[in-house]
This record gives structure tokens, sequence and C-alpha cells, in this order.
């Protein structure tokens, strides 16, 4: 492909107009033929060769690439700020509930590997008091919550989801967590890890979820334990959870690493 | 280097002074991130089927890259923007250049525009249509914004999002400004190409003026000429 971006003439300022006096009659061949050549066609080109100089390469030139995530991590702090503790996310109707949820993981659908419920245990590593491991059975028995909230992908789509399972804030008090520690960390079975900042793990509206609809959730939607928050995007979410650590040393994640945003606060 | 002979009362200024120069080209960066990246963004999940944009034409290879430079430009677009705003409203000059906008007067300067028989002869005044679409773009450019911040914090901001009624429909507002802003940009580059002593003027400030009222207006190149 070959693109020609003609700035120069673009900058050259053309002979000096005609008379003020002159008749716009005498000007209309000549504003037609401008038309044409510098058309609008024409200027999106050019526009597009810009996108594509600036796009395809330098964001992944290393000293863009680190201007752009020290962007992304001030979006982070204020982003800290903006949280509000006390603030519910809108919730709905059961009538509203899609069913099933919508899939999203960094593979396809097809290639989720279940879990087994009977053999899984939940682990609790860093700043806990009672680090004994969890089985699902006593997990499932815990105090339920339900809400049904919006889950929001980075990609734009969203829908409308009913979860329920014990409220993290109080499981963490149940196990002795340190809630003055900074960040919530989650390993997941298919080797998927995500982190919370703590004011998130201590939301209202941050469960761990057990069931979809009033039903155990199924295995691609993260059985026997996933996280549901409703302030966060759907990748901060993390499915198939397999081990919970409380600490205040930050780790990037499976998505933040790739350069997404970490926070991701909604 | 002699000032021309003027009333010496009179505040003297280039049609474009350096700060709104300024602001002008850093908005026009701060756009062409913000749209560019924009388009990446809406591509990972398209509200029309028949819309896709073109590899070609997106800022970033990868879907992190967009949002990195969407998320870097909105501080660049709204701080700028504000500044601009704020500059416009303190030295008066939306309301020298762009008030009134007569409805009647828009429409026959539309007229005019379409027989090609509009004059642009004297850069220091608006038409009505040059009034009329920048004051919109100016409200189109408040609208991205604000619907920017209730998709990027709907829970935050939810009583924000609440108005637009559904988060597809904030996506929705957020894509329609876009377009509105690109429309204006084909138009707005277009007639600056066809008259290039504009494109001059936002460059090298254009001929200096009495308080944004036109000193005895002679053509442009000859005020150049006598700097």
């Amino acid at each position: 492909m070959t693109i020609r971006i003609r700035i120069p003439a673009i900058l050259r300022p053309r002979e000096p107009s005609a008379p003020s006096e002159s008749s716009a009659l005498g000007k209309k061949p000549r504003a037609l033929d401008d038309l044409n050549r510098r058309g609008l066609l024409r200027g999106a080109a050019g526009l597009g060769a810009l996108g594509m100089l600036t796009g395809c390469d330098v964001s992944e030139e290393p000293p863009v690439q680190s201007f752009l995530r020290t962007v992304s991590a001030w979006n982070d702090a204020v982003q800290e700020t903006l949280f509000r503790p006390h603030h519910l996310a809108p919730t709905f109707a059961p009538s509203q509930v899609v069913k099933p949820p919508r899939f999203n993981a960094y593979y396809d659908i097809e290639d989720v590997k279940p879990v087994d419920g009977a053999t899984w245990t939940l682990e609790l590593l860093g700043r806990i008091d009672n680090k004994q491991p969890w089985t699902a059975q006593q997990i499932y028995q815990l105090p339920e919550q339900n809400l049904i909230i919006r889950h929001i992908c980075v990609e734009g789509w969203d829908y409308i989801g009913q979860w329920s399972g014990p409220n993290l804030r109080d499981f963490l008090n149940r196990v002795g967590a340190d809630p003055t520690a900074k960040y919530v960390y989650f390993i997941c079975a298919d080797d998927y890890t995500e982190s919370i900042d703590m004011a998130c793990a201590l939301h209202p509206q941050t469960i761990l979820a057990t069931k979809y609809a009033g039903d155990t959730i199924t295995d691609p939607f993260g059985y026997p334990l996933r996280l549901r928050t409703s302030t966060k995007l759907g990748y901060k979410n993390a499915k198939w959870i397999k081990a919970i650590e409380v600490t205040n040393e930050f780790r990037e994640t499976f998505w933040s690493k790739q350069g997404f945003n970490w926070f991701a606060g909604i | 280097m002699s000032l021309p002979a003027v009333t010496s009362t009179a505040h003297q200024a280039r049609l474009h002074p350096l700060p709104l120069r300024i602001m002008h080209w850093i908005n026009a960066v701060a756009i062409f991130i913000m749209i560019g990246s924009g388009w990446k963004i809406y591509n990972d999940d398209v509200i029309f089927g028949f819309l896709h944009f073109p590899d070609w034409i997106v800022i970033g290879k990868w879907a992190q890259y967009g949002l990195q430079w969407h998320f870097f430009g909105m501080w660049i677009f709204v701080l700028n923007g504000l500044a601009y705003l704020a500059y416009g409203i303190a030295t008066g000059r939306f309301r020298r250049k762009l008030f009134p906008v007569a409805i009647p007067e828009v429409l026959a300067t539309v007229g005019d525009a379409l027989r090609l028989r509009l004059r642009h002869d004297d850069l220091t005044h608006y038409n009505a249509v040059q009034k009329a679409m920048y004051l919109g773009v100016m409200l189109v450019g408040i609208v991205i914004v604000i619907s920017g911040l209730a998709l990027w914090k709907p829970v935050q901001f939810s009583e924000l999002a609440g108005l637009f009624g559904s988060f597809q429909t904030i996506r929705l507002v957020h894509f329609l400004c876009m377009s509105a802003i690109v429309a204006f940009i084909l138009v707005h580059v277009t007639l600056a190409l066809l008259v290039p002593r504009s494109l001059v003027a936002m460059l090298a400030g254009g001929p200096v003026v009495d308080d944004g009222m036109p000193r005895s207006a002679p053509a442009a190149p000859e005020i150049e000429a006598t700097q």
C-alpha cells in the first residue's frame, strides 16, 4: 500500500486570492476544482495513514508503552479516589436476568477445564489468621447474599445477572483477614490471576458467588467458586478460585501484565 | 516594527491569540487520539453490525493499546477543553465571535454555501453557519465527555449514568457524538484547505484586530507582510 502525505501542499498558501469585490461566480469553478482535488476521501485517507503510523508500532515501543502504563497507574489512583465505599450499584428485577450468563475468559468456552467440586479446596494465604482450607461443602453452607447486578465487559457489552453466595467482607472477617491490608488476590484453577483493592473487597456488593439465577453455577462460569463484584469490570471477577491471598504487596495480574488497566473500576 | 495606526485606546490582538492557537492544536492532537483509539475500542463489540473500523485506521494494534491511548487522551482532551472554555468565556471571545446566532441568517448562509457563493474574504468575522457549527461542536464535545464519564464510571456515577437509561444507550450517545465530531472535522478541514489563509491564521495568528473588531479589513496576506 502506498500512502502519500502531502502536508507541505496543504500548508503552502496559494497566490493572494482575487480581490474581495470579485464576483462569487468567478470563484465557483476554482472552489469546485479544489473540492475535487482535496476532497473528503483524500482527507480521510490521510487521517488513516497517520492512524497507522501511530497505531501499529508506536504503542509497543518500550518508552511509549512505559509512558502509557504510567498513565494507567495514575488512572488507578484517580479511580481509587473516585470510589465510594458505601455507594451501591443499581440492582434489577429477577425478570431482567439473562440466562445463561454470557461467557468470558481468555479462551473459548469449549476449552473450559471443569473443576471437581468433591476434591476442590479453597486455600487461604497471606494476612489471614485462620488459614484452614475450605471445602465446597463448607462454603456452600455459609449464609448467602443475592445480587442482581449488571456485568460490564471492557469490550463494551453488558448483561444483567443474578449471583448468590457468601459476602466477601463477611468471609474475610470469619477467617480473620487483615482488613487494613491493601489487596486481595485470587489464584484460579486455569492459571488466571486477579486482584482487587481492599475497599472493593469490603464493598457490600462483593460476593464469592456459588449460584447463578438460584442454581449452582455451571462449569463455564466458575464452579465451584468465583468472585462477583458490582464495582469492577468483568475481567476482575475471577472464576474457578482455588486460593485467596490477603497482602500488601502489589503484583501484576493476568490482564494487567498485558497492559489492561489494573483497577478497572466502574 | 511599527504598530498599525489605530486608535490607541483599542485593545490590539491577533485574530487568534497565541493561547488559543496552542489550545486549538493540542485539541487537534487529543481528538485524533480519542477518535482513533475509540474506534479500536468500538471494534471489540460493534454497535452496528455493518460498521467495523479497518485495522489500518484505528489507533492501537491490540485492545489494551486502544484503551491505553483513550484513557491517556481523555486527560488532554478534558483539561485542554476546560482551559479553552474558560478562556473563551473569560476573554469574551465566545460572546464577540459566536453570538448572536440568528436562525434565518444560518439558513441563508447554508443556501449561499450550497450555491458556492459564500464570501470568505474576511477571516475575522464568522458567518452564521460557522457560529452554529462552532457552538454545536462545543456542545457535542461537552456531551461526549459527560457520556464518557458515565461509560467509565456507571456505578460510581450511577446518578449520571441513570440519566441515559441503559449502558448501551450511553455507548450509543458517545458514538453519535463521535460521529458528529467526525462530520464537523470533515467540513472544518475541507473548508480550511479551500481557504488556506484561515489555516495559516490558526498557525501564525492572523491579522491584528481591535478587540475582536476587524481593522479597516484589507486582504490578510498584506497584513501578514507588514508584521
